[in-house]
This record gives C-alpha cells, structure tokens and sequence, in this order.
C-alpha cells in the first residue's frame, strides 16, 4: 500500500464517520480512533492526535450555525469549558503515563457506553420556574430559548454536580480524542435539567474549546502526524457537512441502531485488542 | 432575569462569533488541502509508517518550525499549519468572548472567560516556542 492509497481509503472511512455522526447525532470522533488502530493498525497515541483535530473541526462548523440560532447558552458553556478544559489538560498529560492497551481498554468502556446512551429516548423535563438561588444565579445562567409557543424560560440546577462530571468528559476527551458529547449533554440535561436542544448546541459549543486544550499539548509532544490528520479531518468535515444537509430527509430511529450497533462492536473489540495486547 | 444574548442589541456579537468560527475551519481547511496535493504529489508513491510510534520531527512540533516548513511550500509543513489555524479557532472565539462581555459590563464572565483562555495559552505554551 502507497501513502496515496492509504490516504484515499483513510479519507474514505473519515467521510463515512463524519456523515453517520452528523446524521444520527452521536459525532464522528467516537469511530474514528477504533478505525484507525483497528482497520489500519495506527498507532493509538497517532489516532487519537488525529481524531482530536477533527472534533474541533467539526465543533467549530456547528457551532457556527448553532450560535446564531439562539439556543446555545454562552454563558453556561463557558462556565463549564473551565471544568472541560482542566480536565481536557489533565487526560492529555495523563495520556502520556498510562500505557496503549490501558487507553484502548478505556476507549472499549467509552464506546459501549455511548452505544447504550444513544438509544435511550431523549425525555424532555426542563426546570421551567425555580426562584433564582445559589451559584448558577450569581452566575445568570438562567435564560430562554426559542420554542414554538416563542422564548421559553429555563433555569440551572445542580451546578456543581454538573461541574464535576464535565471534569471527567474534559479527561476523556483528552485521554481518548473523543468530544465527550454524550456525557456533556448527560451533565446538562439530565443533571442541571437544562433543556435539551441547549444542551446539545451547548454541549457542541463547548467541544472545539474542550478539544483544543488537549491538541496543543498533543502537537507539542509530536504526536498529530500531518500526513495521517490531513485525510482524517478533510474527511470528517466533509462528511458532517454532508450529513447535517440530510439530516431533514433521513429516517434517522433505524439508522442510530444500527450506528450504535456498530459502535458495540467496535467496543468490544477495542477492549478485547487491548487485553490481548495487540493495541 | 432575562438573558441578554436574545436581546437584538446584543445579536451581532452572536453573529460575528459564527462567522469567526466558520472562518478558521474554512481558512485552515484550505491551507490543509494545499499542504495534502504538494504532500501527496511528493511522497504519494511512498509506503505509509504508522504502525510504529515515532513522534514527530522537532520542526513539526513549534510555531516557528511549523511556519518555517510552511514557508519552504513543504507539504507536511503547510498541513500542519492548517491543523495549527484550526487548533487556534475555538482560542480565538474565548479570545473574542473577553471583549464580548467585556462590552455588556459583565465583570463576572470576563474572569471566567479568562480563566478559560489563560488554560488555552497554558496548553500551547509549549507550542509557541
């Protein structure tokens, strides 16, 4: 195989990513570290330099369109984007401890993780009305965002809590390359009750930041290969692109099953390839 | 206490944070894509490494290493520098949010947002140089 060809087929693969995440919801980052290790035997610490450069590539994208629509809460976000990107510092320098196979095992953890979350049905119970108190006041968190009926309120709660968890997906994400979008969005709608179309714009909002506290720590230490993240994010943007142009038309319930479905199994061997040693 | 980001006034900040955003991911997805024709026209024919972990060279780890490679119309230099204008895109949105509500008067989210950049800059300090 020719840098060429291994090129074209890794773009391939990242354009598939890119498009199933942005259709079904779940992002592409979480595919792409198990593709590059599984599928073309990269070394992990090289894929996860790669995949972290495409999550901000494709946060930033939807962010861009997300933020002019009103429903993220910038405010919330970068609140929160002190928790992520303390943790995001600590997973990248943590990265740099543990050995491949640990990482591998914990990516498997994270996958069948996600894969369980995303068929769970989103229920939507925001906190419409509580008096303002505590810290997520002094912090004018509570705001509005655009409903059918016009601008409905909401309100925050539970703030530490929630602090605390984007802590641990800001060491996931820097640990394993991933957005940590499903834990994020966990944190925020079924945690602080905020409503969860702000939760997932939020949540993406926060991704690029979250992502890019870890890159610079990766590209310092020489491990994001420009000739393996070219393809990768060339790929992924392209395919997110074309996936949010679909995403009206798709018939998007089986299409998450079967896209999670494929998530277990990269789980299972992720964590089955660690253990084994071959990772 | 209503939120002032759904206030017109405050719409065009907003507004320039997603054209902000929008621009670094289309400015470094093209200085990426120029990098990947010279890269894949020079090298495409050679045999990809990697299964074992090397690191990459110095040069391709700093600023002004990166820059300079970038410079010289290498492919892996330009590439990198487009991964590094996109690294920079969401340090340049917190940069913006400073001044943002440094304009609503809000005393409160101008620390938390320095906060935010100061752990940015820290992640790239080694970066820089």
């Amino acid at each position: 195989m020719s840098v060429l060809e291994f090129t074209a087929l890794i773009c391939l693969g990242a354009l598939l990513a890119g498009f199933l995440g942005a259709l079904t919801g779940l992002g592409g980052g979480v595919v792409i570290v198990p593709l590059l290790a599984l599928a073309f035997g990269v070394d992990i610490r090289y894929a996860v330099g790669a995949s972290l450069i495409s999550v901000i590539a494709t946060s930033s994208g939807a962010a861009a369109a997300y933020v002019k629509e009103g429903y993220s809460n910038i405010r919330i976000g970068m609140f929160l984007e002190i928790a992520t990107s303390l943790g995001a510092l600590t997973g990248a320098f943590l990265a740099a401890l543990v050995s491949t196979s640990i990482i591998g095992a914990v990516f498997g953890v994270v996958l069948l993780f996600s894969a369980y979350m995303s068929t769970r049905e989103g229920h939507d119970d925001p906190c419409k009305d509580a008096p303002p108190r505590g810290l997520a006041a002094c912090l004018k968190m509570d705001s509005t965002y655009p409903t059918a009926e016009g601008p409905q309120r909401y309100c925050v709660l539970r703030l530490p809590l929630g602090f605390g968890l984007m802590g641990i997906a800001g060491i996931l994400s820097g640990l394993l390359g991933i957005g940590s979008g499903a834990l994020k969005v966990i944190a925020m709608d079924q945690v602080m009750r905020i409503p969860f179309k702000v939760s997932t714009t939020t949540s993406n909002f926060m991704i690029g930041v979250t992502a890019a506290a870890s890159a610079g720590v990766y590209l310092n230490r020489g491990y994001i290969d420009p000739g393996l993240a070219m393809p990768v994010v060339l790929g992924v943007l392209l395919g997110s692109l074309l996936g949010s142009r679909f995403l009206m038309a798709a018939q998007t319930r089986l299409l998450r099953l079967v896209f999670a479905a494929v998530i277990v199994v990269l789980g299972i061997e992720m964590i089955y390839n660690s253990l084994t040693g071959r990772l | 206490m209503p939120d002032r980001k759904l206030e017109p006034a405050a719409r065009p900040i907003e507004e320039i944070l997603g054209n902000l955003l929008r621009a670094g991911v289309l400015i470094s997805a093209a200085v990426v894509l120029v990098g990947a024709i010279i890269y894949l026209f020079r090298h495409g024919s050679e045999p990809p490494l990697y299964h074992v972990f090397r690191g990459e060279p110095t040069d391709l780890r700093s600023v002004p290493g990166i820059v300079r490679a970038a410079l010289a119309l290498r492919g892996r230099g330009l590439i990198q520098l487009g991964l590094l204008l996109l690294i920079l895109t969401p340090v340049a949105r917190v940069a913006f949010s400073v001044f943002a509500f440094a304009r609503q008067r809000d005393r409160t989210y101008i620390v938390v947002t320095l906060i935010v950049l100061g752990l940015l800059l820290y992640s790239l300090a080694g970066v820089w140089g």
